[in-house]
């Protein structure tokens, strides 16, 4: 009590600072940029039909209703799918963090050279920018319909932002150990295996499952592109119109991916 | 047979000069203390003399055991073989420590098996004997499957210790081994490392803050200021006397507060610091 009085009375003997006006100017510039930005949005975005989603109201009231009514009649088979989403996004995940392994070892700067950390980075970076939708595409042209290019579209994506989330990893290592172990004489790869590796496990088990989280929920919307799973069924049920049995995939996509959520948030909060 | 030959090492950070122009040998068997003040290259040395760090370009040459780890300010090609044979305890341990402690002193062999059992870590069961008694001969067998991390200081530092008795180095380096360390487990190291030059006669190097632990286990001393040698001789001649006037002000830092005075007037000389600089 007495020492919080004498902190508080410190606290005021002190001068006051005057306030930086530059600083609250660039708040200002930018909330005003801000608005520019969105105004300049407008008309591009079609934002103006905006009215329609009432003056349609018709419409919306039809299709809300459709989906209040879920049938799960066939439930079985939207869990099988469901399943096969889920198959998709594990080994596409797999894949990629086994991959981004080398890859973001290779493009941490703290452990290669800058002539291999540019060049792997930008392969990363070009892997990590272009969406898996694209990356699918491609994948059901060389590969056909089916699971098998939604494995490689979200292996190759996924790849490109764990090599990421694993060099910052790598980059934010205690260097200490690794110099120990350098000076009993061992090779560069015994150094990264023994002295980096441990310290970053737990890291990239946490980036890892978080990865395979999100990439359930995109399974789920590369199946719209032909790539297999419960998204395909559920893009062609809401084409015919079958708005029941789409609200049932919907359903039973949002309790799976809320209890993978779950699951993985525990895994990781054991490794962290 | 020289131990370590170090000739005209100079090492600069920026602007400041760690290392000016310092030439020194240690022969085979010796325990030699490195004492200076913070900032004085003690440090740096060491992390020349084991290639961790590499000189500038220029005349300097560092050889261990004859053959040249660094020349010039190029590291040796076989640096990495080298190592094998200059064991490095670290002021702060550098233990790995989310591994087990019996796994951290088995990295010691390292550099000694061959590549591809190393890389797997795929240790034999004579390697894990021996890992278990170089624990038992540094005073710590319990905490063999404990991980590095759940140790304390002193603990860790024997583990670091351990870890270079798996090297089966010939010498041994010390950088500020004990700095980080309570009296007790200070002391307990300094025997330690003592009982190791004399049973394997392994060629120590140790830098310390105090010269109190230099006087009691060290037969040779080197004192470095501002990246120079300044003294290399029996450490018995280095009385605080001459501490004060090698350190002025500095020394302080150097003796223990509770050591026993030597000298009947403690001078105040003048600073280094307004000697000119070195650099």
């Amino acid at each position: 009590m007495d020492q919080t009085a004498k902190i508080a009375s410190v606290a005021s003997a002190r001068p006051e600072v005057e306030r930086e006006w530059s600083r609250s100017l660039g708040t200002w510039a930018t909330w005003v940029a801000l608005l520019i930005l969105l105004v300049w949005s407008w008309a591009p975005a079609e934002m103006s039909r905006w009215t329609y989603l009432f003056s349609d109201a018709g419409n919306m009231a039809e299709y809300a209703s459709g989906f209040l009514r879920p049938d799960f009649s066939q439930w079985r088979y939207y869990i099988e799918e469901m399943l096969i989403t889920i198959q998709i996004a594990l080994w596409g995940t797999f894949l990629a963090a086994v991959f981004a392994v080398p890859f973001g070892i290779l493009s941490a700067r703290n452990l290669a050279p800058w002539y291999v950390v540019q060049p792997v980075r930008r392969v990363m970076d070009a892997c990590r920018s272009i969406h898996e939708l694209v990356f699918a595409v491609l994948f059901v042209v060389a590969v056909g319909l089916g699971p098998f290019a939604g494995v490689m579209a979200l292996f190759i994506h996924t790849t490109g932002i764990l090599a990421k989330l694993f060099s910052e990893a790598v980059e934010a290592i205690d260097a200490r150990p690794v110099e120990a172990i350098r000076a009993t004489g061992a090779s560069r790869l015994q150094e990264i295996i023994f002295g980096v590796v441990p310290q970053v496990m737990p890291l990239w088990t946490s980036y890892a499952l978080y990865r395979f989280e999100s990439n359930v929920r995109a399974a789920t919307v590369l199946g719209v592109i032909g790539a297999g799973g419960i998204g395909q069924v559920l893009f062609e049920a809401i084409r015919g119109f079958y708005y029941p049995q789409a609200s049932a995939m919907l359903i039973i996509m949002l309790i799976t991916v809320s209890l993978l959520d779950l699951l993985s948030q525990r895994l990781r909060k054991l490794f962290l | 047979m020289t131990a370590i030959s170090v000739r005209n090492l100079s090492k600069s950070f920026g602007k400041k000069r760690a290392l000016d122009d310092v030439s020194l040998e240690v022969q085979c068997g010796e325990m030699v203390a490195l004492i200076g003040a913070s900032g004085s290259g003690k440090s740096t040395l060491i992390r020349h003399i084991c290639g961790l760090e590499i000189a500038q370009a220029g005349q300097s040459r560092i050889e261990v055991l004859g053959g040249a780890i660094q020349d010039g300010g190029r590291l040796a090609a076989k640096a990495r073989d080298m190592r094998r044979n200059i064991g490095v305890v670290f002021q702060q341990f550098n233990l790995v420590g989310r591994m087990s402690v019996l796994s951290n002193v088995l990295l010691g062999n390292l550099g000694r098996i061959p590549m591809w059992r190393g890389t797997l870590g795929l240790f034999t069961a004579e390697e894990k004997k021996a890992a278990r008694e170089a624990l038992a001969r540094v005073g710590i067998p319990e905490v063999a499957w404990q991980r590095a991390s759940t140790l304390s200081g002193g603990q860790q530092q024997r583990a670091a210790i351990a870890r270079t008795l798996i090297q089966r180095s010939n010498i041994l380096l010390a950088d500020e081994p004990i700095a980080s360390l309570d009296p007790s487990s200070a002391r307990r190291v300094m025997e330690i490392l003592a009982a190791v030059n004399r049973d394997e006669k392994i060629t120590c190097v140790v830098s310390l803050h105090q010269v109190e632990y230099a006087r009691r286990y060290c037969a040779r001393t080197i004192a470095l200021r501002d990246g120079r040698i300044v003294f290399d001789g029996p450490s018995s001649e280095l009385t605080n006397q001459m501490l004060i006037e090698l350190y002025g002000d500095n020394s302080e830092e150097l003796i223990l507060p509770d050591a026993p005075v030597q000298t009947a007037k403690p001078k105040r000389m003048p600073k280094p610091g307004n000697v000119p600089a070195f650099a």
